[in-house]
């Protein structure tokens, strides 16, 4: 139970403080922009549109938690099957 | 409690991903930005990392029953890693980190090479992250220069006698630092142009220094976390790296 407030906590204080930063006045653009883009623009190399553009309405948004879900689902999964719950673990060599 | 890791992992992923109206590419190179031999030329380069890795993919899934399921936590792990904005205060900007460093130290670099390109394709195909042309050029930042960084420092400072925490930290941390010089490195070479190579190359990797500093020894702290918590966990699983199989 303490490890799972401090996990809900760590959650909580993760998700107001993203919040709080992505509310800032700093640009928080991605280093594309501010170097990537940057230099390519410079060198007359801009980049182009992606062969499959989602930035069109709420279709990137829809991706990018897609993406999240599937990825922190995965590793979920697999997870499990590399750490079994409520194993009693043997004592191992450390040999590493 | 049993679900705990699982319900974390899949909560920070939304929330980071979910946060991001707007995509963030960091170290990938977009669509366009290399002119079409210099995408074929990195094509070529990390091709041969990509073929090497599928075949030490294959024999070490045949010799260790734990494996593919190493290699899948790993991969879904580079994945959301690699497209994770993290936004940095001391510069205003938000940037990825790569997880190469860690994927090596934990499955091997040329497996790592491997999922890596997996990861970078999805990103390409599916988040506008990077692009399909310069794909051969991101796989060499991220997937080859990240995984053999970490690696090599990984093997350096275990044989210096360093403990596995800071081999693992430094892992993270330079392979990180490595991935930026690299995508600085191939920027530089398809655009200086008349301007000098040198001068150009310092520019961009300076650029990136006041968001990849930081970020980098966040992810070192995560390579040496995740590495501590496999090695008390199931130390086995780091078994064969340890007496230095085939990675």
């Amino acid at each position: 139970m303490k490890k799972l407030m401090i996990v809900l906590a760590l959650i909580v204080v993760f998700v107001i403080g993203a919040a709080l930063l992505s509310s800032h006045k700093a640009e928080w653009s991605g280093v594309d922009d501010s170097v990537v883009k940057k230099f390519a623009e410079q060198a007359g190399r801009p980049p182009s549109e992606p062969y499959i553009n989602i930035a069109q309405g709420d279709m990137e948004l829809f991706f990018f938690l897609l993406a999240g879900i599937v990825g922190g689902f995965t590793a979920g999964y697999y997870y499990r099957e590399l750490f079994p719950p409520n194993q009693k673990l043997v004592g191992h060599s450390t040999n590493v | 409690m049993s679900y705990l890791p699982l319900t974390v992992v899949a909560l920070m992923a939304v929330t980071i991903l979910g946060i991001t109206a707007e995509p963030v590419y960091a170290m990938h190179i977009s669509e366009g930005i290399l002119p079409m031999g210099w995408a074929v030329l990195w094509f070529l380069a990390s091709l041969p990392f990509v073929v090497l890795g599928l075949r030490n993919l294959r024999i070490r899934s045949e010799k260790e029953p734990h494996f593919k399921a190493m290699v899948g936590l790993v991969g879904a792990g580079v994945f959301v890693i690699s497209c994770m904005p993290i936004p940095v205060p001391v510069a205003g900007t938000c940037s990825h980190p790569c997880g190469t460093g860690l994927a090596a130290i934990l499955i091997g670099p040329s497996i790592s090479v491997v999922v890596s390109s997996v990861a970078l394709l999805l990103q390409a195909l599916f988040l506008a992250h990077g692009g399909l042309t310069t794909l051969g050029a991101n796989i060499f930042s991220m997937g080859v220069a990240g995984s053999f960084a970490g690696y090599g420092i990984f093997v350096l400072c275990r044989r210096m006698g360093l403990s596995f925490i800071v081999a693992a930290f430094l892992a993270g941390v330079l392979s990180d630092w490595a991935t930026y010089a690299t995508t600085s490195f191939i920027l530089t070479g398809a655009l200086h142009a008349d301007t000098s190579f040198w001068k150009m190359f310092v520019t961009i990797l300076l650029a990136f220094v006041p968001t990849q500093v930081p970020l980098g020894i966040l992810e070192g702290f995560l390579s040496a976390g995740a590495y501590t918590f496999v090695h008390s966990r199931r130390p086995e699983y780091l078994g064969i790296f340890a007496k230095g199989g085939v990675a």
